[in-house]
């Protein structure tokens, strides 16, 4: 019923780009991050991303994978204090460096970052699966300094979609955080 | 006045869980020796696998297995073992069954290896060769092949024809006849699909699994797989959103499991963004749509026939053309509703299945109509309200869009529009203010819920429902707290666990009324097992008193009529001489209610858009819904989720798009980067507004769920305001600049 | 993705004999794109490169005549946000901002926006035939879904576009590409930098395997008071452009001393047409002329079918960023009314 012909065709993948057989694993790299405030030697392959480094081999489950390619945001970490997507970044490039996770915001007693306060207080999420690169973007969306206004804040925050339509709650908490940050 | 948790915005309960990170979802259990999946997928739409080499991969450290058609463990060979649920009418999808290719991204392999980056390594080896068939992907060029739905999909009743609409539509003096179309939409929630299988020896599995129905899915595997439910534990505590995506089981459950299954240890299977696009998608429909109405704009006739597409192996079916039998008074309606099959995956449930898309072609052609006659368009609604179903003939259960209409055109402020279309201008833009009519049925699913009380004044309430985001986890810990009189750090929900009581899949709006009123009912037991322990109690305050009489308030019963006379919910269970009370409960529909109402939804969307016509930029500046859903338990929560549809409306309205390559019989834009969804900046100001509406038929808690609701009639309101604002009317969705360059054009 | 090994040179010189002893290596920076394009099957380095770390490459630094130097590992926001680049040229900064996410633009460096690869669906898509990933194996785009797609330079082999806005920036303030080999530096005018598909798809730039970008040289400002980068794309921000354009304008008094025009999204490169860029010079900005110059560049665009609007859209784009530049006006890339 199709009125296209298509010439018998093999999948391109296998033959695409220099073949590649089996092979040895590349070797494991020592390097050095400090997670969270907490130093870590740790041995990782240079194909490993942070992301999967920090989900798989650290059980830091809350810095999430939504697209793996760096299209969505949900994988937001602060790499010394500036957000990133972790899931580009390959550990081994991050040798020495300071990474910061969702797990790491709130105070060691507990306390909730205020802008975790802020996610709660104005429903800025609903499945929760964006939530917490949301929340590490906008925590170094305040410190950038460059977003005031909310549509300086809508602009700032679009590196991370939120499927459940969060938007105008996110944009909510992140100013009342900014307005908490300017009456100090 | 004692306020009640139930009517009062609450922050989300399990808030705090997902602000930190410490919520986990389906990829995020663990197990020691955790294998992991990468799935490989085909890359033609039609045809048969010719030869798949497995060797090279095969070869890689640390690669366990690689599954294919040809290496399948043995699973149920009659496909009615595959069919879920919520399965469509046909023959479900059985991964690696065999050779046959029936559509493009088809999962052909799983690659089973010690860790994901292995997996991925090695699945880029498998060698594929195929024999490609002719595939058809072009809904247009199967139209003429459309057929009826032998079998009706289980709920999905068929609205009768009434009147002539022929007939009608010929005497009509003013007529609008037009041709509707949206895009075919992936779900894409944030969250990738992704199966957890966590080997507990013996036989018996863990699953944590990404479904809005754990037992569902606990059901479907213990089908395949010939396993006991005993056998099979199933958890979702929580879903990354899901849409309708998580309604059916989807492939990376039956591989993941396959797997766990023969190599005993536990395994992970986690799609990719890429294969999000490999399953389940809203349909293509061609919808053709005919309003006749007097001058008066009074409607004559209503004419909608649709032809939708579905796969080759299933007939899926979704209800886009009822809505125009139902929403307005018109004596004359027709309607048809036929499937064509293309070679893609089942078409499936997204959000609002058939409704934004039906309702986009009818109340488009209102406004349509609304010029025509020099109406305003709100007048043209309100003057064709419909008091009853006049689908059925039943009355509305409830039905405040009168109310919806008014307070949603005051908060807009409507009466400001100026009618003429490229009238409103602002610097260098086109103003554009539309409206539409939205509607959804009210369900209610037969559900059952457990209540446990334990004597240090906590409360756990418990249904296997999901909470894919809804919030249903903070609302059931509002009623629970409520009916026993707790505050809520009291009470704890439970859902997502195959063990838990039972309850049918979250989807269609009705979770909150279903789970809603199971819950209610196991708490009320347990408020009657405490009263009567409290009646009983020697010397007690409450000895005479009826149940009716008393309130359950912070941690005590007391007479309504003096407080000051109380048992404690702790003297009480010591009077009884227990330590938990536990009751559980199944809620159903009331069948006399159901014979005789008819239970639905309606919202009143009023849009705002700002065109900047040269350049063919489309800016949704300001939206109100105005939503009459019963009553709504926590107006917090429930607001976020009309936001939610509001923000997917306007995706469908200017953004998303699944792009299919018809010579290769393949979506191409599989990303979250070319498929688009609104990001931050698409969307500025919404406002959503609760119109009072007592509600009693459907269900006793009066709620009348609104997961769906927010996204229809939204992208119509929106494609309303881009007519207003430019006089060009985009029939087919999304509304992106070529499609509008296009029409001016054209021009 | 495949298996690759890891390298972390500590100099320019080293990082040089690590890619010319190996044909399949690459160089590796912000990753944004390489390693995107990794996880797709679509690159496949052996061996990575890691020139993150390489001393003297993330400095911003004066050049000749009031220009500016941006080292390649500069960030894209460093640079964007870079006092002396949004004083002097505002349109690069612009351009940068326009473009991904602030979470992408703190990754990517400047060096490595230059080399970002084709949004084509079918590049993208290893199951798909590809002449730019697989030489020979034909362009599905040109019969297929190509609204993303070409108008101008398109060959019969590839119909892709280059995605970077930073890079159509560059092109309209005449930056040049300073590059390190095996056979010592060498500078690229940027309006070389960036080829069209012709035969060779597969190549993106002229950039050899073995050199490495070293900084982006930019010359003289003279274009910070008219300028704009008007980007139109399928959403409001966080997409890539359908058709953008940079327009600058050298005023003296109400007359144009000296105009540039790229545009993004409509070719294989940053798209320069120098002949429409001479129809400003000398004349009193007007729509009139605005129009002319929009003729010019498109004369000859080509359609394949979904991507036919581009014609049309970016002659009115061209206009509006024209009247944008003309009269001091830029884009703002926060507020999304088109000035």
């Amino acid at each position: 019923m199709a009125d296209l012909e298509l010439p018998l065709r093999q999948g391109f993948a296998p033959d695409a780009g220099p073949a590649q057989g089996p092979g040895p694993l590349p070797d494991e790299i020592p390097i050095t991050l400090t997670i969270n405030g907490e130093r870590r030697a740790l041995h990782v392959r240079p194909w490993t991303t942070l992301l999967d480094l920090l989900r798989e081999d650290l059980s830091l489950y809350g810095t999430k994978k939504g697209c793996d390619h760096g299209q969505c945001g949900a994988c937001t970490v602060l790499l010394d204090g500036e957000r990133i997507n972790s899931c580009l970044a390959l550990a081994v490039m991050k040798d020495g460096c300071e990474v910061t996770t969702i797990e790491g915001l709130a105070g060691p007693d507990g306390t909730l970052h205020p802008m975790q306060e802020a996610f709660i207080e104005h429903d800025a999420f609903q499945c929760g699966y964006c939530t917490p690169g949301q929340i590490c973007s906008a925590v170094a969306l305040v410190k950038e300094g460059h977003a005031t206004s909310r549509a300086e804040i809508r602009e700032h925050m679009s590196g991370n979609l939120c499927r459940c339509g969060a938007y105008t709650n996110i944009v909510d908490a992140i100013e009342d955080v900014l307005a908490k940050e300017a009456a100090k | 006045m004692y306020e009640t948790h139930v009517g009062s915005p609450r922050s989300r309960v399990d808030g705090k869980l997902k602000v930190t990170g410490a919520a986990r979802y389906a990829a995020e259990y663990t197990a020691p020796d955790l294998a992991q999946g990468y799935v490989v997928n085909s890359a033609i739409a039609k045809g048969r696998i010719t030869s798949i080499d497995i060797s090279a991969a095969m070869a890689v450290p640390g690669v366990i297995q690689v599954f294919t058609h040809q290496n399948r463990p043995r699973t149920a060979w009659r496909s009615k073992a595959y069919q879920d649920e919520v399965a469509p009418p046909g023959t479900p999808f059985r991964p690696l069954y065999d050779e046959k290719i029936l559509y493009s991204g088809q999962p052909i392999a799983l690659v089973v290896a010690e860790d994901f980056e292995i997996a991925r390594y090695a699945a880029s080896l498998v060698r594929v060769t195929y024999e490609a068939e002719g595939h058809q992907t072009d809904l247009e060029k199967v139209r003429m092949q459309a057929y009826k739905p032998p079998k009706t999909r289980s709920g999905m009743a068929p609205a009768p024809d009434r009147g002539d609409a022929e007939a009608g539509f010929g005497a009509s003096p003013v007529r609008v006849s037009a041709d509707y179309r949206i895009a075919i939409e992936h779900h894409n929630p944030m969250e990738p699909h992704a199966a957890t299988v966590v080997w507990d020896g013996d036989g018996k599995i863990t699953v944590y699994d990404k479904i809005q129905g754990v037992q569902n899915t606990q059901s479907y595997i213990t089908h395949v797989f010939g396993l006991s439910q005993d056998d099979v534990h199933v958890l979702s505590p929580f879903v990354g959103g899901a849409f309708g995506s998580g309604l059916r089981p989807q492939y990376q459950l039956f591989l993941a499991v396959m797997a766990a299954l023969e190599l005993k240890r536990s395994v992970r299977v986690t799609l990719t963004r890429d294969q999000m696009f490999t399953f389940t998608y809203r349909p293509d429909g061609l919808q053709e749509m005919s309003i006749g109405a007097n001058p008066d704009g009074m409607l004559q006739a209503i004419r909608h026939d649709v032809v939708s597409n579905t796969s080759t192996f299933e007939d899926y079916q979704e209800m886009i053309v009822g809505w125009s039998s139902m929403m307005y008074h018109c004596e004359n309606v027709s309607t048809t509703y036929k499937l064509a099959q293309i070679d893609t995956y089942t078409p499936g449930d997204m959000r609002a299945p058939g409704a934004p898309t039906g309702m986009f072609a009818l109340e488009s052609a209102m406004d349509e109509l609304s010029y025509k006659l020099g109406m305003d368009p709100l007048q043209l609604r309100l003057r064709n309200y419909a008091e009853i179903d006049e689908a059925t003939g039943k009355p509305f259960s409830s039905k405040e869009l009168r109310a919806a209409y008014q307070l949603g055109a005051e908060r807009f402020g409507w009466s400001k529009r100026s009618p003429e279309p490229r009238s409103m201008k602002e610097g260098r833009e086109l103003v554009g203010w539309g409206m539409a009519s939205g509607m959804w049925e009210a369900q209610m699913q037969k559900t059952s819920a457990r209540a446990v009380l334990t004597i240090d004044g906590k409360l756990e309430v418990g249904t296997a429902t999901a909470d894919i985001g809804t919030g249903t986890y903070t609302i059931l810990t509002q009623i629970a707290a409520d009916a026993l009189g707790l505050p809520m750090e009291k009470v704890t929900a439970k859902v997502g666990d195959s063990k838990l009581p039972f309850s049918p899949v979250e989807g269609g709006s009705w979770a909150a009324a279903s789970a809603g009123t199971a819950v209610t009912l196991a708490c009320n037991t347990v408020r009657e097992t405490l009263f009567g322990y409290a009646r009983g109690m020697e010397g007690s305050p409450l000895a005479n008193a009826e149940i009716g009489r008393v309130a359950f308030r912070d941690g005590r019963i007391e007479l309504v009529s003096d407080p000051t006379r109380f048992v404690t919910i702790q003297d009480a269970m010591v009077a009884g001489k227990v330590h938990r009370i536990e009751a559980e409960e199944t809620g159903s529909p009331s069948r006399i209610n159901q014979a005789r109402y008819s239970g639905f939804t309606h919202s009143a969307i009023f849009a705002e858009v700002r065109v900047d016509e040269e350049l063919g930029r489309v800016r949704v500046t300001r939206v109100v819904d105005a939503v009459a859903a019963g009553k709504i338990l926590n107006p917090k929560t429930a607001r976020s989720q009309i936001l939610g549809g509001v923000v997917f409306g306007i995706g469908m309205a200017l953004h998303e798009e699944s792009m299919m390559d018809h010579h290769l019989g393949r979506f191409m834009n599989h990303n979250i980067a070319e498929y688009h969804i609104p990001a931050n900046a698409d969307v500025e100001g919404i406002e959503v507004i609760f119109v009072e509406e007592h509600e009693d038929k459907l269900n006793p808690i009066g709620v009348k769920g609104l997961g769906e609701i927010g996204i229809v009639g939204t992208a119509a309101a929106i494609a309303n305001a881009v007519y207003h604002a430019t006089g060009k009317r985009i029939r087919h969705l999304p509304i992106t600049v070529d499609r509008l360059l296009k029409v001016r054009d054209a021009a | 993705m495949n298996r690759f090994s890891y390298a972390r040179p500590g100099s320019v010189e080293d990082a040089l004999r690590e890619v010319s002893s190996n044909p399949a290596a690459k160089f590796i920076a912000g990753g944004t794109n390489l390693v995107d394009l990794m996880k797709y099957n679509v690159e496949r380095p052996t061996h990575l490169v890691d020139v993150t770390r390489l001393p003297g490459l993330k400095e911003i630094g004066e050049a000749g005549e009031g220009g500016l130097r941006i080292g390649a590992l500069v960030s894209n926001t460093a640079a964007a946000y870079d006092e002396r680049v949004k004083e002097r040229y505002p349109l690069l900064s612009s351009a940068i901002l326009a473009g991904a996410s602030a979470q992408l633009r703190n990754s990517a460096t400047m060096g490595g926006n230059l080399l970002q690869r084709t949004r084509c669906y079918y590049f993208y898509d290893d199951a798909t035939p590809c002449n730019k990933r697989a030489p020979g194996s034909g362009c599905p785009a040109k019969e297929g879904v190509n609204r993303i797609h070409a108008i101008l330079g398109t060959s019969e082999h590839c119909i892709a576009t280059h995605p970077s806005d930073m890079a159509v920036a560059l092109a309209a303030l005449e930056a040049v590409v300073k590059v390190a080999g095996p056979n010592g530096e060498r500078s690229i005018p940027l309006a070389d930098f960036h080829r069209l598909p012709g035969n060779m798809p597969e190549k993106d730039t002229n950039l050899h395997g073995d050199e490495i970008i070293l900084a982006i040289e930019l010359p003289e400002p003279r274009f910070a008071k008219n300028y704009t980068y008007l980007k139109l794309r399928d959403r409001l921000s966080y997409a890539f452009a359908l058709v953008s354009v940079a327009a600058a304008m050298e005023m003296d008094g109400d007359k144009v001393v000296e105009a540039r025009i790229a545009l993004g999204g409509v070719a294989h490169k940053p798209w320069r047409l120098p002949e429409a860029e001479e129809l400003l010079r000398g004349k009193v900005p007007e729509r009139a002329l605005f129009e002319a110059v929009a003729e010019r560049i498109l004369d000859g665009a080509k359609g394949y079918g979904h991507n036919d609007f581009k014609i049309d859209l970016a002659r009115r784009a061209v206009i509006r960023a024209l009247s944008q530049a003309a009269a001091g006006t830029p884009q703002s890339q926060v507020d999304k009314r088109i000035q």
